[in-house]
């Protein structure tokens, strides 16, 4: 075990991964030579060779329509999109081409490919750098989504994704990138897609809660307690395609509260989602509202972001909704 | 503007310097592609007319490119199409009672019924399942170069496009890294004159598609695309060179769509009947029929016994295709991933359930 970063979690991910399997390729604006923006891809290339580590024109259409031809060649690409806001001249290319490759052509072709790339708020980044878009993609038959919240879990996931048969998509929550620290796995390291995380056991409501906003909701949690007494669980689904829904909904029935918790503007997000399929299996269960803590539905602001983003105070004040009706 | 290359002029002599190196067999078997490909066509449309599949794209007029793209690629080198590129996949192996299937979207098909007809797959043939929208197929044809080259393979790829997807953002990422990059590919340009109905002169403000090679750095040919010969040695040279390691071509086979867009598409409300006249005068087949005529290769018995086999064996096949079963529930869940997970086993119980 070492301690490491998220953002090193990663990067271990992708050494482990290009050592072990000669397809996997890593590639996109300023990731060769310069190691990436955040230096996430820093070393690979002096590891691996141009070939294998490489910088690419800057065009997200072409980034991602190349890595879908190098997929269905056979190779492993992990194309790195410098920001989630960038990725729409893509957005063609990963809904209707890498995410029905394998249906439309009954199973010939397939298109295993990771593509990562930051997300989510909280570096004073602006509106085009700090946009949570994973609802468009979780719309979106064919296509994986994974988000990790701990450097292991980094890890973990990114290499089952690069294991995995289907596109993936991996957002990386950059608010975090360097805060968050912990212990990680030397060498192999797999975490299942489809299988979420309890963060912390509690029995009065449940929190489900991805990205960084996992740890704001850990810091609402230890404010709940002391406060209120109130005992807070917090489940990470870390894939919301495929969702761990039976970790969500034996969650929820233990606790009888539901708050989701997503940066993403409210309206339409996953949050909502995960608020449908427990009214829908556990609406029995539910001792109050379901409550949505979101983003609010305007554009990403700059100056304003530390009262645009959820934080500490709406999650409790959330979790105290649910109590009061 | 720079006259396209051709081989076969009006007349029906062609030079021997300029005749590709190609046996009288092979000659031979690049007209019986062409009007099997015309036959298959009249038939299929007859077909969607009486009701029997749902949609055609014929592609009447382009024979000779497809036919001559796909002689100047080895079986080893990729076929990624566009819309007008089906015959390769049964060139390269596609059964035609499963192309058939295809169309009318059976459990026979592949596909399993989910597209649109003539979107054909063939992996054993290196022909890449398409997709509807417009230049997305030409990056990923640069991809499966750059793939290839990594792999030193020695593979090649052709990457296809019509003359509206010259507009598209793909256009230009996928020439752009295929030059960059040095990729093992050719582009090769149908330019039928016609987006649906929308014509050249308005789809780009400069008069051919070969120009635009020189903004990516790589050679642009225009290539008379009624013109088998000429388009196969002109590709077969593209290829060549891409597979030496000396990067990709943009190659522009000018010819023309002699029918609509489609089965749903009616060309006369947009376009002259002097120009269409014009171009069928310019026929394909026929310019190729007279010069193997004149080179005593082919001659009218010949043709009339070609013709009736290929349309007994065209009967025979969709005779074959009909005859399977309807598409299977469960193809509504597989292959949306590699394994049916339990959100979509769900789905397949609320669509299969009994509603009483």
């Amino acid at each position: 075990m070492a301690t490491m970063t998220l953002l090193e979690g990663i990067r271990d991910g992708l050494f482990t991964e290009m050592r072990n399997d000669d397809r996997v390729l890593c590639f996109g604006e300023d990731v060769g030579r310069n190691g990436g923006v955040f230096r996430t891809t820093d070393g690979l290339q002096k590891e691996f060779g141009e070939e294998r580590c490489f910088d690419t024109p800057l065009s997200e259409c072409g980034i991602i329509g190349t890595a879908i031809g190098m997929a269905m060649y056979g190779l492993r690409p992990v194309p790195e999109i410098q920001f989630q806001d960038f990725i729409f001249p893509a957005f063609d290319q990963i809904v209707s081409e890498a995410a029905k490759i394998r249906y439309r052509s009954g199973g010939e072709y397939t298109c295993p490919m990771v593509i990562r790339t930051p997300y989510g708020g909280g570096i004073r980044g602006g509106h085009y750098h700090s946009q949570s878009g994973e609802a468009y993609f979780c719309h979106t038959p064919g296509l994986k989504v994974v988000i990790p919240s701990t450097p292991a879990d980094a890890k973990g996931l990114l290499i089952s994704s690069i294991r995995d048969e289907d596109p993936v998509l991996f957002l990386e929550p950059k608010k975090i990138y360097r805060t968050m620290k912990g212990e990680v796995p030397e060498g192999e390291h797999v975490v299942p897609l489809g299988k979420g995380r309890i963060v912390r056991e509690g029995k009065d409501c449940t929190i489900v809660a991805y990205g960084a906003m996992v740890e704001t909701c850990e810091k609402a949690a230890d404010e709940l307690k002391k406060q209120r007494g109130i005992d807070v669980e917090i489940v990470d689904p870390r894939t919301l395609v495929p969702l761990d829904e039976k970790m969500i909904l034996d969650s929820v029935r233990k606790t009888g509260r539901l708050v989701t918790v997503y940066e993403a503007p409210k309206t339409g997000g996953f949050g909502g989602e995960i608020a449908a399929i427990v009214a829908e299996n556990a609406i029995g269960s539910l001792e109050g509202p379901i409550v949505r803590v979101a983003g609010f539905d305007t554009p990403f602001p700059y100056t304003l972001e530390g009262i645009y983003m959820p934080d500490v105070r709406r999650v409790v004040r959330g979790v105290e909704r649910t109590f009061e009706w | 503007m720079s006259e396209p290359i051709t081989v076969l002029g009006t007349q029906s002599k062609v030079g021997k310097k300029a005749r590709p190196d190609l046996s009288d067999a092979e000659l031979v078997s690049l007209y019986e592609e062409m009007v099997r490909i015309r036959i298959f066509d009249r038939r299929m449309l007859a077909l969607q007319r009486q009701g029997r599949i749902g949609f055609y794209g014929p592609v009447k007029g382009q024979e000779a490119t497809i036919v001559a793209t796909w002689k100047a690629a080895d079986d080893r080198d990729w076929i990624v199409p566009a819309l007008r590129e089906g015959a390769i996949a049964m060139l390269r192996g596609l059964p035609q009672e499963l192309a058939i299937a295809q169309l009318i979207g059976n459990d026979l098909d592949v596909c399993r019924g989910r597209q649109m007809p003539c979107h054909y797959t063939l992996k054993e043939g290196r022909y890449v399942a398409m997709s509807s929208v417009i230049g997305t197929q030409i990056s990923h044809a640069t991809g499966l170069a750059m793939a290839a080259k990594y792999a030193k393979s020695g593979e090649g790829v052709l990457g296809y496009l019509g003359d509206g997807a010259t507009s598209a953002n793909d256009f230009h990422a996928g020439l752009n890294f295929a030059a960059v990059f040095k990729a093992p590919v050719v582009f090769v340009c149908q330019n039928n004159q016609w987006s649906i109905s929308v014509p050249f002169e308005k789809q780009t403000a400069v008069d051919n598609v070969a120009i635009k090679a020189s903004a990516y750095g790589m050679p642009g040919v225009r290539v008379d695309g009624n013109d088998v010969l000429a388009t196969y040695q002109v590709v077969r040279d593209a290829l060549d060179r891409a597979k030496r390691g000396d990067g990709p071509t943009l190659v522009e086979a000018v010819t023309y769509r002699q029918l609509g867009h489609s089965s749903s598409d009616d060309p006369t409300r947009y376009r002259d009947e002097g120009e269409v006249a014009d171009w069928i005068a310019k026929d394909p087949v026929e310019r190729y029929r007279r010069f193997l005529e004149h080179e005593g290769l082919w001659d009218d018995s010949k043709e009339s016994e070609f013709v009736d086999r290929v349309d007994g064996e065209i009967a025979k096949k969709v005779r074959e295709a009909e005859a399977a079963a309807p598409v299977s529930a469960d193809s509504l869940i597989t292959d949306v991933f590699h394994d049916v997970d339990p959100r979509l086993q769900e789905h397949f119980r609320i669509a299969t359930s009994d509603p009483r």
